[in-house]
């Protein structure tokens, strides 16, 4: 098993499809979830995939560029928690325990 | 201390003039915020008051850039990252007058709704900054970040009437939606990035010129440009990605749903045809089609599912689905080489459009009475005895939005149209008119509403519509705007064709 390990070296490859995975997991999740929280957090999830891939891509190309645009991202992401959050707690303090299920005044 | 490195850092000259009217925006919106929070409430109107005055030093600046890329041309500026062309201009001042409007009519409704302050002021201008950032972005980071401005303020207005649970819901399923829209988009960067090495529009719409991909080497940038297609077709609304428009629109407080429907999707056709033709014209063959079918499921669906409506406000969302198709349309016609119809003619609608957009809704926010709650047909009934200058500017509108003659609306669906029967796009043309034919029982729906039916026992007990100064004006505006522009529209056409020569 050591033996195999030693021979496989991580490329940028191996963080790529990491990175596709991650991001497909948060996707299905913000479509399977049905707590706020939750699929907010799934959204995360996809917004630091991209970043996993933005870093293993500009390793993979030799440049900074991607690596700096992952601290952009980051802090887009932050700003995005601060409103989300906000959003979420005026429902949750209206109707304690909501689903997405239960959130269906909008419909037709 | 030897090795110190005290050479000069490379610094990209910095074209003031070009980012003035974002940091006046900017400054202003910061101020108001400040003051506004510092200070005891205003005076009627004031706020709204407030807004139109910063717009209109943004605005004097935005008409002498016009000026100035007449005469100098079209540049890239700070490092290349903000394009200054006519097609980013044009842009810009449809979004600050869009902004002004909308401030102007939020005034008495944020009184009406005891939601009066700076806070919703500052967020029309927040976001009409990213708007005009990602309108602007010759760069990928750029386009990002502005996207996410008008994002996260937009949330913040969806969700911004705070007993009104139906504005709440709103908010958090733009938001999610929103936020998973904005990881595709961002997913479909960062593989075109690794696909050619670059995140700025110009240097990759050149090295895509150049480069020749052989055996499925573009699988990448081909990944990439789905996902990208996937954000932008989320952010205009547009069929198959369009399921969160009607609920947002619905549940919005009416004025930030005219803000989404203006100056939105303004921002995001505007980027949508830039990346498309600076950064990917030489893939114009891979995602013309996917165009072409969002284009067309687009004006089908929204004209189809808005008349089974039965809440104005849901379809007016739907209908804003089927102009996201119709503008698509034009975005269509851009992909075709040699094209010089497209680009202008889907500009020229967009511009039209979210004048008429903003007197739709203001009219809209007026009816739906205090609570913002009365926006089913029934609402309507009568309008036209109790408010028949209100009602005749509503049926001007909703001609306009049909595509009648003599109105913007005309001029805005011809353009379109011939833009794709002069390309051989023939079966979208009929499509799109078929449509529009569809979607004319919709606004003729409203006008019966209006017009025709018989008071119901009860409407007296009804809160009578009040047509306050700032919103009757708003009204007057875009009326004025929509018949001019539909009987006069030779220097608008001009002007939309004028923005065909881009930073590439």
């Amino acid at each position: 098993m050591s033996a195999l390990l030693a021979a496989a070296t991580p490329t940028t490859t191996w963080y790529l499809i990491l990175a596709a995975v991650l991001f497909g997991i948060g996707a299905v999740g913000v479509l399977v979830r049905r707590n706020p929280l939750v699929m907010f957090m799934c959204v995360e999830l996809m917004l630091n995939a991209v970043n996993l891939s933005f870093v293993a891509l500009a390793k993979r190309l030799g440049d900074i560029g991607g690596q700096t645009t992952v601290f952009f991202v980051m802090v887009v992401a932050a700003a995005e928690v601060v409103v989300g959050l906000g959003i979420i707690v005026s429902i949750m303090r209206r109707r304690p325990g909501a689903t997405a299920d239960d959130i269906t005044a909008l419909k037709g | 201390m030897n090795n110190v490195d005290n050479s000069p850092i490379d610094w990209p000259s910095i074209d003031w003039l070009a980012i003035t009217p974002m940091i006046v925006l900017l400054g202003g919106a910061l101020v108001l915020l400040v003051v506004g929070a510092l200070t005891p409430r205003w005076p009627r109107s004031l706020y709204a008051l407030a807004t139109v005055v910063l717009t209109i030093p943004a605005l004097v600046i935005e008409m002498v850039l016009w000026n100035r890329v007449g005469h100098e041309g079209p540049v890239a500026v700070i490092g290349d990252v903000l394009a200054v062309d006519r097609l980013a201009l044009l842009a810009w001042i449809g979004i600050t007058v869009a902004t002004a409007l909308v401030a102007l009519s939020s005034s008495e409704y944020l009184r009406r709704e005891q939601l009066d302050g700076p806070e919703s002021y500052a967020m029309y201008v927040l976001a009409a900054i990213g708007g005009m950032a990602l309108a602007s972005a010759n760069e990928f980071v750029v386009l990002f970040l502005g996207l996410e401005t008008l994002s996260i303020a937009l949330y913040v207005l969806a969700a911004s009437h705070r007993r009104r649970v139906e504005s709440q819901e709103s908010g958090l399923k733009y938001f999610v939606l929103g936020g998973f829209a904005s990881a595709f988009l961002l997913y479909g960067i960062a593989l075109l990035y690794g696909a050619t090495g670059t995140t700025n529009l110009s240097t990759m719409g050149r090295f895509l010129e150049a480069e020749v991909f052989v055996n499925g080497d573009d699988a990448m940038l081909l990944a990439g440009l789905a996902l990208l297609l996937v954000g932008l077709g989320f952010k205009v609304a547009a069929v198959p990605f369009h399921f969160w428009t009607p609920d947002v629109y619905q549940g919005a407080p009416t004025p930030a749903t005219s803000f989404m429907a203006s100056v939105g999707k303004f921002a995001a056709f505007a980027t949508m045809l830039r990346v498309l033709l600076v950064a990917l014209p030489s893939r114009a063959d891979d995602w013309r089609p996917v165009i072409w079918v969002m284009a067309i499921a687009s004006v089908v669906i929204g004209s189809i599912l808005a008349v089974v409506q039965t809440d104005v406000k849901r379809m007016l969302a739907y209908s804003s689905i089927g102009h996201a198709g119709f503008i698509l349309i034009g975005v269509e016609a851009a992909g075709h080489a040699g094209d010089t119809d497209g680009l202008p003619s889907s500009l020229l609608y967009l511009t039209l459009y979210s004048v008429l957009v903003v007197g739709t809704f203001t009219v809209v926010s007026l009816v739906s009475r205090t609570g913002d709650g009365h926006t089913d047909l029934a609402a309507f009934r009568g309008l036209s005895k109790e408010r028949p200058a209100l009602a005749l500017g509503m049926t001007v509108f909703l001609f306009a939005q049909a595509g009648m003659p003599v109105t913007s609306g005309f001029v805005a669906k011809f353009g379109v149209i011939k833009a794709a029967a002069d390309n051989r796009s023939y079966a979208v043309a009929i499509v799109a008119m078929i449509a529009s034919v569809v979607a004319a029982v919709l606004y003729l729906r409203i006008m019966i509403s209006m017009w025709l039916s018989d008071a119901e026992s009860g409407d007296d007990q009804r809160e009578k519509v009040a047509v306050p100064f700032t919103s009757a004006l708003v009204v007057t505006v875009s009326v004025a705007f929509t018949l001019f522009a539909g009987i006069f529209p030779g220097w608008l056409i001009d002007a939309s064709r004028d923005a065909l020569v881009l930073v590439r």
